[in-house]
């Protein structure tokens, strides 16, 4: 138990870190906003006349492409530049404690903004009859994709002390695992490649294992999947660290 | 306490750590001193957990670091170099993290705190953010947290730097202080700061290590240890040097100061040759004189030439 202790106190200071600064308030804002924007007016939320929350998922894995690099950027990168890598990295913990303790603190946050987007559930619920199952499902999806991007963050600021090089290189990776599976790009790979090795691309991709969340099936394969994005990232971190550490 | 066996570190081809072993106990102060990179930081990083060897074995209060570094890690406490600190905790946070992760929870972990505070000299900065600190109270404030749990191993990467001549001086009283009950390692350039707190002293050079032993031994190994300064008045600086140049026992004077001031010379004792105290046999001979004497003493050997002879060498060459 003395793990999670350690893992919570790391937490307790990567949210503090967040709130001490105008950074989380500035971010749940503008997370607030785009999800508004986008909901509303790009997603058509009253013009389709449905009681659902359709038009507020489909966006996320877009949305989240940017926000949440923004808000993982800065995990590992500012520990190096600072120098408290050295301080956090000499206490009593493992660097797997360290590691698990940020995500965890960045990806609460996260599910904090998420969280917050709840007046859509209710304004849904109070114009019509919604399958509240369904947005349930649609909110555990749009979790797992947050932690998804975040573990990559994660794993991209540990690569280097310089958050824009880090949020640059995170946004690339999200991208892809967004393009892979997103329709208009494997309509057009299918004219060149074998379908089979398209469908096989597409099972890395994020869209492919979101979209059963947005509609309310829920596929044990796709949350395996995000699962084992992420920790197969926050592996990749401690890699990341340790080979950094031994020069 | 700290057991250091054949330590050697490589970044790349270049050997930052060769092949170094030594130890502490407890109620030891290590005091490391060497030129710019020479390797001290990186010893540091190894031994506290830091950067992995290259090859080589540390153990802290009997606990492998290599294999197993957790135990050894509670026993340690860590001022690496340049004291960093999260930018926008304030000082009481950043305390009660470190104490934290410590192990130190409740009414205990209030009590660690305010000793820490007391220990540094923190009470005015408590509630600022660490990246409104100067230099010194920042560095003041990371050192506080080493000493949080009251560790038996302290390692300090140049605990004084930074700080104001009022703090150095406390610094080096705490830290002398706390070396009767903890094994303390600590590097420096400023080389009263080791005469002042040092049990013993080691050099590092490139990596090596180049002189190992307590202040005193390594002072007299200074060409001027054991020299005589003669300073008198009523006689020429000449024919001083001529006649303690005479007196067996005397390798070379030389004159130091010839003028309205009156003269200044030193004596260097042949080492092989001495019979009883040259500077008691000086002090006769300016009775038999009549020189006026206004000094007399002898030297003890200075550090800073020490370190000079052993390292410029190297330094000159360049890497
Ligand atoms: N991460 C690293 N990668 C490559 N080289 C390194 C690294 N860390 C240290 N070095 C090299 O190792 C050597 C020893 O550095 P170290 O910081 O230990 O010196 P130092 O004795 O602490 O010097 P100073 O008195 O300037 O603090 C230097 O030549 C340095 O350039
Ligand atoms: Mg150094």
């Amino acid at each position: 138990m003395n793990a999670w202790t350690n893992i919570k106190t790391i937490m307790k200071r990567e949210l503090g870190g967040y709130f001490t600064s105008p950074i989380a308030y500035v971010f749940l804002v503008i997370f607030l906003l785009l999800t508004g924007f986008f909901t509303f007016t790009v997603g058509n939320f009253f013009e389709r006349g449905e009681a659902s929350l359709v038009s507020f998922f489909t966006w996320h894995p877009w949305l989240y492409l940017f926000l949440v690099p923004a808000a993982g950027m800065r995990l590992w990168s500012e520990e190096r530049r600072l120098g408290t890598m050295e301080l956090l990295l000499t206490m009593p913990i493992t660097t797997w404690q360290a590691i698990v303790g940020k995500f965890l603190a960045s990806w609460l946050f996260l599910a904090l903004a998420l969280a917050l987007t709840f007046p859509v559930a209710l304004t849904v619920n109070y114009l019509g009859d919604p399958d509240n199952g369904v947005i349930v499902s649609g909110y555990v999806g749009s979790l797992l994709l947050a932690g998804s991007y975040l573990s990559i963050s994660c794993m991209t600021s540990a690569l280097t002390r310089n958050q824009v090089i880090s949020f640059i290189v995170s946004v690339m990776i999200c991208l892809f695992l967004i393009l892979a599976g997103y329709t208009p790009v494997t309509d057009l790979l299918v004219r060149w490649a074998n379908p089979v090795v398209v469908d096989i691309i597409a099972a890395f991709s994020v869209m492919t294992h979101f979209e059963g969340f947005q509609r309310g099936v829920l596929d044990i394969r796709d949350t395996v999947f995000f699962a084992s994005v992420i920790g197969f990232a926050l592996f990749t971190t401690g890699v990341i660290i340790r080979n950094q550490r031994a020069g | 306490m700290i057991k250091v066996e054949n330590l050697s570190k490589a970044f790349g081809s270049k050997l930052a750590v060769n092949d170094l072993s030594f130890a502490v106990e407890r109620g030891e102060v290590l005091g490391f001193l060497g030129p710019n990179g020479a390797g001290k930081s990186t010893t540091m990083r190894m031994v506290t957990g830091f950067i992995p060897p290259t090859a080589g074995k540390i153990s802290v209060g009997g606990f492998d670091m290599l294999e197993n570094p957790i135990p050894g890690k509670r026993l340690i406490g860590y001022l690496p170099e340049n004291a960093p600190g999260y930018a926008d905790m304030t000082v009481h946070g950043f305390l009660n993290f470190s104490a934290e992760l410590r192990g130190i929870q409740g009414g205990a972990r209030k009590q660690a705190v305010n000793r820490a505070v007391e220990l540094c000299f923190l009470e005015n900065v408590l509630y600022q953010t660490i990246e409104t600190l100067s230099k010194g109270y920042k560095h003041r404030t990371c050192l506080a947290q080493s000493l949080i749990h009251d560790p038996d191993v302290l390692i300090l990467d140049e605990p004084t730097d930074g700080l104001d001549p009022n703090q150095k001086h406390e610094v080096r009283n705490l830290i002398k202080r706390m070396g009767e009950n903890k094994a303390i390692v600590f590097s420096t350039h400023i080389l009263e700061e080791v005469e002042a707190v040092c049990s013993r002293v080691i050099i590092i050079d490139r990596g090596r290590i180049v002189a190992n032993g307590t202040p005193q031994e390594l002072k007299a190994r200074s060409e001027m240890a054991g020299a005589v300064l003669v300073r008198a008045s009523g006689v020429a600086a000449a024919a001083l040097k001529a006649q303690i140049g005479a007196m067996s026992g005397v390798k070379t004077v030389e004159i130091l100061k010839d003028g309205e001031g009156g003269i200044e010379v030193r004596a260097f004792p042949d080492k092989s040759k001495i019979n009883g105290s040259l500077t008691r046999n000086i002090a006769e001979l300016a009775v038999q004189q009549k020189w006026q004497l206004d000094e007399i003493h002898t030297e003890e050997g200075r550090l800073d030439e020490v370190f000079r002879a052993i390292t410029l060498p190297d330094t000159v060459k360049g890497h």
